[in-house]
């Protein structure tokens, strides 16, 4: 992709929904004209949409799917629920490194199978340290290595989300229950977001996601898990497509240490509620500002 | 880091949607809220025999059995061993410096706390609580042991794995796995 023109594209686009509209035409005139169709180039911010307008969307996004990757999926615009505020807790404590979550993020989030893609990356890190430079991601040995710990890190969904600051059209988002979202359909990859969060949690689509039909998670929503497409920035939203069903994430159901914990922080009887008022809890690079809805903590 | 400014800090957050019938799910269905089963483990309590390319291993006994086959007041099989000589010998305990009468009451069919309250072999977690309270503390309020299933339990039941799903009793150190999942992105580098 050049640069170059991008860069213009976000200049002339300035940063209110309304100019927005600008850079949609600008930036898809420059870049995607072709891969798009006249819907999508049309579409309008996912906020702006009518429920009957959503569900034209949906369904398109749905007859894409079947039609680009021949797998029958279901895509929904699940809501937020009322009076629920998300947050997720991991004990330091007892997860052993062995990148279950990030193998759950990757078939649950329908990433791109030959990068191996996840939402969450594993830090090793060395006992009594805590800097993130010292840290390794590719270690291959067997966990957990003597005097090593481990420190999977995702999306820390902030309340002051310097990511949704750094976007310049409002592609992305902070919802009502916390979770940092971004509509795939108006973001123009600009990648600002992903340079500005101090966690490395963003990702961009190099390339179209290549993903086999048959391994394809059906059970998708707009705003998380259905395939996204080639040129925008993606990132974990703590799999709202489950969590504002009820059900835990991927990540945490799947890690065999039980290392994880999600909940609603409004519940004073959540196990996330305890843990915040019961043991060592703190995050990471407290000192940035960004307040995240992510805590590390240990035993107590 | 005080619970009192996070809660704070949760003020709401998004500017409107232009349909608002799009802007909040319907409060969850007010059911009873559903259970937290703690996982039974399978066999708990059951002796098994030596496997077969065990040399110690008995031809006459049977495949498995439970405690109270051999032991307790009314045995179905008296097996009598020389005074010293152990019978369990594919046991070996590493656990601190235990020895079997830390967890095995005297006649075998259940599991005993150094006061004296015994446990089924089934509420294998209050014996480990004994010892390790705070752990056990941690495992009850949700931080320790993990879960699966519903957050929300308006909206669906939640499962716990038990303590020896993790820890088998003789033997509890977790160990060691290969890490699975390696990163492959080119683009990632070192975090
Ligand atoms: C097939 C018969 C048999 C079965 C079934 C059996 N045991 Fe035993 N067990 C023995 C014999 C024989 C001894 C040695 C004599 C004794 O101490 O009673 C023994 C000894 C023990 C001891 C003392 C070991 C030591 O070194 O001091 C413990 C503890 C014990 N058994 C626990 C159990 C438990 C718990 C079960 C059920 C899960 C069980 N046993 C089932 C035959 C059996
Ligand atoms: C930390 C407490 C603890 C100690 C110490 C302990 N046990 Fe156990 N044992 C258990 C528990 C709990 C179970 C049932 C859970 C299970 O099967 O994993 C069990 C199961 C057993 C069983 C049936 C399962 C099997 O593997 O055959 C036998 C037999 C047994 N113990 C014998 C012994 C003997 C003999 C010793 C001493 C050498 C001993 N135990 C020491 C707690 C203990
Ligand atoms: C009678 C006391 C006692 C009971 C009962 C007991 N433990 Fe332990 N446990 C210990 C001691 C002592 C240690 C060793 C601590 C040390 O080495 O620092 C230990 C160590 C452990 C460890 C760390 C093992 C390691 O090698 O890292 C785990 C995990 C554990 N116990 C789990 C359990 C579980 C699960 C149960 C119930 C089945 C249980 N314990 C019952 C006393 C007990
Ligand atoms: C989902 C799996 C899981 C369950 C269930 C679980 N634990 Fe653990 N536990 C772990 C892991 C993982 C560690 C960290 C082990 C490590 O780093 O080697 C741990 C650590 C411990 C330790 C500390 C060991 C040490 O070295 O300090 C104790 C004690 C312990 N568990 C007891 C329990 C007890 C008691 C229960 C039930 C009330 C329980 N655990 C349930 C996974 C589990």
């Amino acid at each position: 992709m050049d640069d170059t023109s991008r860069r213009t594209a976000m200049k002339l686009g300035g940063a209110t929904l309304g100019a927005a509209a600008f850079a949609r035409s600008i930036a898809p005139l420059t870049e995607w004209v072709p891969t798009l169709s006249s819907e999508e180039f049309l579409q309008k911010h996912y906020k702006e949409l009518s429920r009957e307008e959503m569900e034209t969307v949906l369904r398109r996004v749905e007859a894409m799917t079947l039609e680009e990757y021949g797998a029958e999926v279901t895509v929904q615009d699940i809501r937020p629920m009322d009076g629920v505020q998300f947050g997720y807790a991991l004990n330091l404590s007892t997860c052993v490194g062995c990148r279950k979550c990030a193998e759950a993020c990757h078939n649950e989030n329908n990433h791109d199978r030959s990068t191996n893609q996840s939402y969450i990356r594993v830090l090793e890190m060395t006992k009594g340290s805590v800097s993130l430079d010292l840290s390794s991601v590719e270690y291959d040995h067997a966990v957990p290595a003597e005097d090593k710990y481990y420190m999977p890190v995702q999306c820390h969904q902030c309340d002051n989300a310097p990511c949704v600051t750094a976007c310049p059209i409002e592609a992305t988002w902070k919802e009502a229950d916390g979770i940092v979202v971004v509509d795939y359909d108006w973001c123009i990859g600009c990648r600002y977001c992903e340079a500005a969060c101090p966690y490395h949690a963003r990702r961009f689509n190099f390339t179209k996601p290549e993903i086999p039909a048959e391994e394809i998670n059906p059970d998708q929503a707009y705003l998380s898990n259905r395939i996204r497409p080639v040129g925008v920035v993606e990132k974990c939203t703590f799999c709202l497509h489950r969590t504002r069903v009820g059900r835990l994430p991927a990540c945490l159901e799947a890690c065999p240490a039980g290392s994880r914990v999600f909940g609603n922080l409004l519940d004073p009887k959540s196990e996330i509620r305890w843990i915040i008022e019961n043991t060592r809890v703190f995050v990471l690079k407290e000192d940035v500002g960004t307040q995240p809805r992510f805590f590390y903590f240990f035993d107590s | 880091m005080s619970s009192l400014v996070l809660l704070l800090a949760l003020v709401a957050c998004d500017r409107g949607y232009s349909d608002p019938s799009r802007e909040l799910a319907p409060a969850a269905p007010a059911g009873e809220p559903q259970a937290i089963t703690i996982r039974k483990p399978p066999a708990v309590g059951v002796w098994k025999a030596p496997l077969s390319d065990d040399p110690d291993r008995d031809p006459d006994l049977p495949e498995s059995a439970t405690c109270g086959t051999c032991h307790g007041p009314e045995p179905e099989l008296e097996i009598v061993v020389e005074p010293g000589e152990p019978f369990h010998t594919n046991i070996e305990v590493e656990h601190g410096t235990l020895t079997c009468d830390h967890c095995h009451d005297k006649d075998r069919t259940l599991l005993r706390e150094a006061n004296g309250t015994k446990h089924d072999f089934s509420e294998v977690a209050q014996l480990c609580a004994q010892c390790h309270g705070p752990t056990a503390k941690a495992y009850e309020n949700g931080a320790h042991g993990g879960m699966n299933g519903y957050w929300d339990l308006s909206q669906g039941p939640r499962t716990k794995n038990n303590c020896v799903d993790c820890h088998p009793a003789h033997a509890p150190d977790f160990g060691q796995v290969m890490p699975v999942h390696p990163p492959r992105d080119r683009h990632m580098g070192n975090h």
